[in-house]
């Protein structure tokens, strides 16, 4: 229910916004010398012309998975058709979405994989001189733009070194000459990942630190060692165990966030996932591939909040009976 | 040999503002199947004494000296593993606040078998049966269903007995106690001092009862140490201290017991805040609180003697046993004059 609301106001803030813009598509579908007749046909063509009420009955009434014309049946939802090069929205977003969702998990696996050892080593040796380095790091993290460390990335080892390329993207399950496969595929996402990863892993460095150090502190750990556990088992079973629930739920709300668009990292390589699919679409005041991209980032959003939600129930056993 | 023996045992902490002498100069002994109180306000070094003794003060803070004499083996020297060994089998502890000394993502079951299957080897079936049978004895009711609940499933007092059926489950000789009704409501202290009594006997554990209580020491001590600001001020048995307490804070704390059967329209208190521990004051570290002040008290700290007419009974304070033998009768006949 509170999803079904979401969904409503975001879209509909999309619309607003889009007849807010003093742009009309109809103008920029008939080219630069464009008759008055022209704008009229076009206007007519893809809907402009419309109140906006009626414009977004029309988009609801092609998302829902029901039809009432002609007899009720089911179909397909459906999020319309481009207004530039009229493809079908869904085809549009069908194809970018695999490669942000390429680029945002392999990128949460290298973000876990740098601020779980990070985090937990520092809050283990608070002030030691790793923990001191990682700071820095965190610092160095959060403030820097992933445009310029995605730059610096691409210029160093993509351009200097040639170690990685330095843009394009390669599908994973369909080859197209030699670029295809798995190896190629990772190989092309590498700096991606990296430039991604930096902002998160500093921030998951963070909160892994001061949550394992809360946990160190917990009663029920000194409860553990009272018991004459050994410190790896305390770690393990006790510590890790509460300090990392929340991280859990940190963990899938950014990556159904990042599934909406990636949109620095994307346009530093050319990845053409959704984020550059969405600067190209509002570049050409596209509402409905705009919107289509609203939807599937809410869509994402949503998902992954329930998830989430089932996952605690899954792990917390406070959730699970109350 | 007393099976704990704890020799001028200091503890400080390195903090940002200084070194805390948490623990200075404490010594005590507890005998096989005897209960020991520590009494004292909060912050006086009960817990942390008790803790340094099973060895689970900060590793990076803390630093002892002294000697804690486990069967006459010293703890303070022993490895990290020895003290593993130890802790949990032949030494158990139980905390002060049951609400959160439990893990709340692991069944109680799995925490009870954890702590024996640490210290013995036993197939996880053996160990559920015995904590189902620690459970029974701690008065969970219908333990075999309450073996897969959660913490959170159960009161305060529940957990509290859990905790100790948790501590008592690889049958240690020693007991320690962190004031483990403090968080309890008044009749659920009750129970959970009658059960440690109980237990004590079935089991035949020694234990140290640390409390800001008295009434919970009078009650089932049978020696008393009352600590105030990190050393000990009086020990002895409990009847002595009851009898004829020799120290003024101990007087302070006797005064401050409220009573059912008096009508009195405040209760006393002793003045005055416990010192700090980064600067205790010279002297006599009660001096600043203590009604009784001498000049001599300002510069020289007092030494534990024992008490003339009795050694078992020591107390460090400058005041002559005159002073002393008539104030304390004073307090004891106030307290009898109320009483009646």
């Amino acid at each position: 229910m509170w999803a079904f609301v979401l969904f409503v106001a975001v879209t509909i803030v999309t619309y607003i916004i889009f007849y807010a813009i003093p742009a009309d598509p109809a103008r920029l579908a008939c080219g630069q010398r464009a008759t008055a007749e022209c704008i009229k046909r076009a206007a007519h063509y893809l809907g402009t012309d419309r109140p906006l009420y009626v414009q977004y009955g029309k988009f609801f009434g092609r998302l829902m998975p029901a039809s009432f014309r002609g007899g009720p049946h089911l179909k397909e939802p459906s999020l319309g058709r481009s207004f530039t090069n009229r493809l079908s929205v869904n085809y549009v977003v069908g194809q970018a979405a695999p490669v942000t969702a390429s680029l945002v998990f392999g990128g949460a696996v290298f973000w876990m994989l740098i601020a779980l050892p990070v985090g937990i080593l520092s809050a283990l040796r608070p002030r030691s001189l790793l923990d001191r380095i990682s700071m820095v790091f965190v610092l160095i993290g959060i403030s820097a733009h992933p445009v310029w460390i995605g730059l610096l990335f691409a210029y160093f080892f993509g351009f200097k070194l040639g170690a990685f390329p330095i843009t394009g993207y390669c599908d994973f399950l369909h080859p197209s000459g030699t670029c295809g496969g798995p190896v190629q595929w990772a190989y092309h996402l590498f700096l991606p990942w990296c430039t991604f990863a930096i902002l998160f892993a500093a921030l998951y460095v963070r909160m892994i630190r001061a949550n394992v150090m809360e946990a160190l502190n917990e009663d029920y750990v000194r409860t553990a060692r009272a018991k004459g556990a050994p410190e790896w088992l305390v770690m393990r079973s006790h510590v890790l165990r509460n300090a990392l629930l929340p991280i859990v739920t940190m963990l899938g709300m950014d990556i159904g966030l990042a599934l909406g668009g990636a949109i620095f990292t994307e346009s530093v390589y050319g990845l053409p996932g959704l984020g550059k699919t969405a600067i190209n679409a509002i570049e050409n005041f596209d509402l409905p591939v705009t919107q289509g991209i609203v939807v599937f980032a809410t869509l994402c959003i949503i998902v992954f909040n329930l998830m989430v939600d089932l996952l605690y129930a899954v792990i917390d056993p406070r959730i699970r009976l109350s | 040999m007393p099976l704990l023996e704890v020799n001028d045992l200091k503890t400080h902490f390195r903090t940002d503002d200084g070194v805390v002498r948490a623990v200075d100069g404490v010594s005590f002994a507890v005998d096989k199947g005897q209960t020991l109180g520590i009494v004292g306000e909060s912050g006086s070094g009960k817990s942390v004494t008790c803790l340094t003794i099973m060895g689970l003060n900060p590793r990076r803070s803390a630093m002892s000296s002294g000697q804690a004499l486990w069967k006459g083996e010293d703890l303070l020297t022993a490895s990290p593993r020895r003290l593993r060994e130890i802790r949990g089998s032949e030494i158990a502890m139980i905390f002060q606040d049951p609400m959160t000394s439990l893990n709340p993502v692991h069944k109680i079951g799995d925490q009870l078998a954890e702590a024996m299957r640490l210290h013995e080897d036993v197939s996880k079936k053996q160990a559920r049966a015995r904590a189902l049978e620690l459970l029974k004895a701690v008065g969970i009711p219908r333990p075999e269903r309450r073996l897969d609940d959660y913490p959170h499933q159960f009161s305060g007092g529940m957990r509290q007995r859990v905790m100790i059926a948790m501590a008592l489950i690889n049958n240690p000789d020693l007991l320690i106690a962190d004031e483990p009704t403090t968080a309890l409501d008044v009749t659920t202290q009750a129970q959970i001092l009658t059960l440690i009594e109980k237990l004590q006997e079935e089991f035949g554990s020694a234990v140290i009862m640390i409390t800001h209580d008295l009434g919970v020491v009078a009650e089932i001590a049978d020696d008393v140490v009352v600590m105030y600001a990190a050393e000990v001020a009086e020990k002895g048995g409990v009847e002595q201290i009851f009898k004829k307490p020799h120290h003024p804070y101990t007087w302070g704390l006797m005064g401050s017991l409220p009573r059912l059967d008096a009508d009195v329209e405040r209760l006393v208190q002793i003045q005055g805040q416990p010192p700090s521990l980064l600067r205790p004051p010279a002297g006599c570290r009660f001096h600043p609180r203590c009604p009784y002040v001498m000049p001599i008290c300002k510069e020289v700290d007092p030494v534990l003697a024992a008490v003339s007419d009795d050694p078992g009974h020591l107390q460090a304070c400058h005041l002559d046993e005159e002073t002393k033998d008539r104030e304390a009768a004073k307090l004891l006949a106030g307290m009898m004059a109320e009483a009646s």
